[in-house]
């Protein structure tokens, strides 16, 4: 790892100072789970590392008109927490599935959007949650919905003199059921081949909300309209669930590499967009 | 530098030490305490699994900077004198171990296993273990040494 000073400010005001006086030469570490790897491999190479340990403020879980989770709230403790699971069970699933328990004691969920990392689990979970993230600077603070937030591979919205606050997962819509697959062929801590998230909720048996996303299928989490407009509307039979998912093929854009070509892992988007319609189906049906 | 304060296997260590120290650097070369190894360093093997204030974390993607003030347990914190703590009595019991390579991090993980479920099932065992990497011994006598540490069913 390259030399870099370390400085760790007391609230988020003396860190969106630091921010605004290092500018691109600093970036904001939390857990480290993802920002350290990058730094080993030499990919980033800050000359100022702002340590956001001490913001205490942004630790933990409150239901307020919805899900505010902290920005540092780990994933572990979103997965175990008996809130998350009450309004957001989907989330506590995802958690429960990235990478290993060690991972999700260490990475928060503001690190896991701010890294923005197109193969991590939790942006597609927060896509079908219809999740806003909240930013703050020197100048003030902003809410972006998660469907704008992601804007390039590793890249977001977040300006250089920006820290993410919180993230806020909305009350989710009556009647509906949610799921989070992973296509994990090798190991069970791998990045996914294949990752959906579908939310569906029903109204008088027909379908009336849908949110699908998908991680590891292009340079961002991606959102996959063209699903959602096959379902809007419909009544949710076998035949329709199929139909839908087959327009993912046009929605994803993969890389072939040691998880699989191109070629197979849309062919994998397709059958995993199905199975996840079927489940978050299945589970609406229930509620 | 950076100055930093760290309870190290209930002992306060303070040192001067670079801002871009790891965490596993900082046990091994500035404290002399080479149970803890670093294998893949980029916290997937495990084999760096240490207890930062009682949760388990890859020492190898944790700055030491950012444990100032924190505690940290290590392998070499777990016998009292001459008593090996139960998870390692179960590690030689049941051949938990060959080559011993992973040994640390497993036993350091399945410690914060059992401090947060003293009495966990076999599938809660293999899903908390999932990310200790053992080449030796197929995990089957991991598992079964967790188990039998669990129940108590060590020699003392």
């Amino acid at each position: 790892m390259n030399q870099f000073t370390y400085v760790e400010p007391a609230d988020v005001q003396e860190v969106t100072a630091a921010l605004a006086d290092y500018g691109e030469e600093a970036k904001l570490i939390a857990g480290g789970t993802g920002l350290l790897n990058l730094m080993k491999q030499q990919l980033v190479q800050p000359a100022y590392l702002i340590g956001l340990r001490r913001l205490s403020g942004l630790k933990g879980i409150r239901h307020d008109g919805g899900l505010h989770l902290g920005a540092l709230t780990t994933l572990h403790a979103i997965e175990t927490a008996p809130l998350v699971r009450q309004h957001a069970p989907l989330l506590a699933e995802t958690c429960h599935l990235v990478a290993t328990v060690r991972i999700r004691t260490q990475a928060t969920i503001g690190g896991a959007m701010a890294h923005a990392d197109p193969s991590q689990d939790t942006p597609p979970a927060m896509i079908a949650l219809d999740a806003r993230v909240r930013l703050e600077s020197r100048n003030g603070s902003r809410e972006v919905p998660i469907d704008e937030f992601f804007t390039g591979y590793y890249e977001s919205v977040t300006a250089p003199d920006e820290l993410i606050t919180d993230v806020f997962v909305p009350p989710q819509p009556a009647g509906s059921g949610a799921a989070f697959l992973k296509f994990l062929p090798q190991t069970q801590d791998d990045y996914a081949t294949v990752a959906v998230a579908a939310r569906l909720a029903l109204s008088g048996g027909r379908i009336s909300d849908a949110r699908i996303a998908l991680g590891a299928a292009g340079s961002t989490p991606l959102r996959a309209a063209a699903v959602e407009d096959v379902l809007l509307g419909q009544a949710p039979t076998p035949e329709l669930l199929r139909d839908a998912a087959a327009a993912v093929a046009g929605v994803v854009d993969p890389t072939s590499d040691f998880r699989g070509s191109a070629d197979y892992k849309r062919d994998m988007a397709v059958v995993f967009v199905r199975r996840a319609l079927e489940q978050a189906i299945a589970r609406a049906g229930r509620a | 530098m950076k100055a930093i304060k760290v309870t190290v296997n209930g002992k306060l260590e303070s040192r001067e030490i670079p801002d871009n120290r790891l965490l596993v650097d900082f046990l091994r070369y500035d404290l002399g305490l080479t149970g803890t190894k670093e294998s893949c360093s980029v916290g997937v093997c495990g084999a760096c699994t240490v207890l930062l204030d009682g949760q388990p974390v890859s020492s190898c993607l944790t700055l030491a900077a950012m444990t100032d003030g924190c505690a940290v347990t290590t392998i070499e914190g777990l016998a009292q004198g001459d008593r090996l703590h139960p998870l390692q009595q179960a590690f030689i019991d049941y051949g938990g171990f060959q080559c011993g390579i992973c040994t640390p991090g497993q036993i350091m993980a399945a410690k914060a296993l059992l401090d947060q479920n003293p009495h966990p099932t076999r599938e809660e065992i293999q899903d908390w273990m999932m990310g200790n990497l053992c080449r030796c011994t197929g995990y089957y006598k991991i598992i079964e040494s967790i188990q039998a540490a669990a129940e108590g069913k060590v020699r003392s």
